[in-house]
């Protein structure tokens, strides 16, 4: 008898995904002049705060109906269904924009509205998930699983910060991959199995 | 080189046999490999779910990246064929599947690849498909070179097609890199030796199948591809 199949492990991105992976309009996923849309952008910056301009971010939520959509079509975009999902290169100075709506609670759901996020790069050799808050929903953040188990300073990576932009509301969200400011990364295989990295080489090995 | 990754492959091996994301020789992991642990976190409702792909997302000749220019690539012809599953087992069943290569002489489509090896005008090198009722894929394309990076002295990546995968999960995403057995440069790259695990490093190799060969047209690969990670929460009768 066998037993489950062992998983295919990881490699990076590497640094020519740009014919393979980004799609156009990868980081609209409503088209612009929608109401209620706002940008979500920031910059990705390594362990010596330096930008990473080969970077490939995903994002996956729930619409502001708090459904999740469940109809094909997240590259295509038929410009009416809203398909919850964005992916972006990070440009030569490190930054990404998405135009998207903000999420509302998902029914049965004990955490607060947020964004889950893919981080590729090369030089990460296996992604890395995290997610996006919202600042205006103060009790439902209070209440969220994840955010009310960190300490603040460390939530406060998870939280989008409002910063308007020309076309209306906006939010930043910086990404540190490491070092002052590290954004919170979420080891999600459920069982907390997974062991941390470490760059020194003093920790967990 | 060699040294350094005989010192790397003795830390004990990563769950699921992944990549350490702070592993030494390969050296832009210095500064983007995260220094704190990793937060345990139960999947949300969101993470529990996947982006959705369907017959709009993908042209049938999406899959073969021998057809994506005015006349044949040059390089040795190849079907890339195998069924994505995940942890369970279990078919992943209509969903994306996306690769990206470099040309048969090793060289990408991409401004920032300097190997002095010739573009070939007739191959871009970018695919996609959706997997079937029993999670199968099949590309045809042309199997890329070896190509030199500089990560080190001499240094050279062994042949390989990167893939990305989604599950019916968030938390199942996947990308990586399919290998050609009985390459010579897999002790000698550090990217293929971040796997340290000498079963997980199998697990990355695709077999030659005799089977998929196309007779007088095509060299066969077979290449399963397990997903990690908790799947989704079965689907709701309202949303189906």
């Amino acid at each position: 008898m066998t037993g489950p199949p062992e998983p295919t492990p990881s490699q990076t991105v590497g640094p020519f995904f740009a014919f393979g992976l980004p799609f156009d309009g990868g980081g609209d996923v409503v088209p612009p002049g929608t109401a209620g849309a706002i940008s979500l952008h920031g910059t990705v910056r390594d362990g010596n705060g330096a930008p990473v301009p080969d970077a490939l971010l995903e994002f996956w939520q729930a619409g502001p109906d708090g459904r999740l959509p469940t109809r094909g079509g997240s590259m295509a975009r038929d410009g009416r269904t809203f398909t919850g999902f964005a992916r972006v290169p990070t440009d030569r100075a490190g930054d990404y924009t998405v135009r998207t709506l903000r999420p509302a609670p998902v029914a049965g759901s004990t955490e607060a509205p947020h964004l889950a996020v893919t981080v590729f790069a090369r030089g990460l050799l296996f992604h890395l998930f995290t997610r996006v808050y919202f600042p205006n929903h103060t009790e439902a953040n209070a209440a969220d699983p994840l955010l009310s188990s960190l300490p603040p300073e460390r939530a406060a990576t998870l939280i989008a910060v409002p910063d308007g932009w020309f076309g209306g509301p906006g939010y930043r969200f910086d990404i540190r991959m490491q070092g002052a400011g590290e954004t919170v990364f979420l080891d999600l295989t459920g069982d907390g199995a997974q062991r941390s990295s470490t760059i020194d080489g003093a920790g967990p090995a | 080189m060699t040294a350094a990754i005989r010192e790397a492959a003795t830390a004990p091996p990563q769950r699921g046999g992944h990549p350490d994301r702070a592993y030494a020789p390969y050296r832009s992991t210095a500064l983007r490999a995260p220094s704190q642990p990793l937060v345990v976190a139960s999947p949300s409702l969101v993470e529990r779910t996947a982006p959705v792909f369907g017959a709009a997302d993908v042209a049938p000749i999406d899959a073969d990246l021998t057809q994506h220019s005015t006349g044949e690539p040059l390089g040795e012809r190849i079907v890339v064929t195998g069924r994505v599953l995940d942890a369970a087992g279990r078919p992943v069943r209509h969903q994306l599947v996306e690769v990206w290569q470099a040309n048969a002489a090793g060289r990408y489509r991409h401004d920032g690849d300097l190997h002095p090896a010739p573009l070939d005008p007739h191959f871009v090198g970018g695919g996609r498909c959706l997997t079937d009722d029993d999670g199968r894929y099949r590309f045809v394309t042309i199997k890329p070179g070896a190509y030199p990076w500089r990560n080190h002295h001499n240094a050279w990546r062994p042949a390989h097609i990167h893939f990305s995968l989604f599950g019916t999960a968030f938390t199942q995403r996947l990308v990586t890199q399919m290998y050609f057995p009985g390459d010579q440069l897999f002790a000698l790259d550090p990217i293929f030796s971040s796997v340290t695990d000498e079963k997980a490093q199998q697990r990355l190799i695709a077999r030659y199948d005799h089977d998929t060969t196309v007779a007088e047209w095509a060299l066969g690969y077979q290449w399963d591809i397990v997903l990690d990670g908790p799947g989704a929460t079965p689907p709701d009768p309202d949303e189906v």
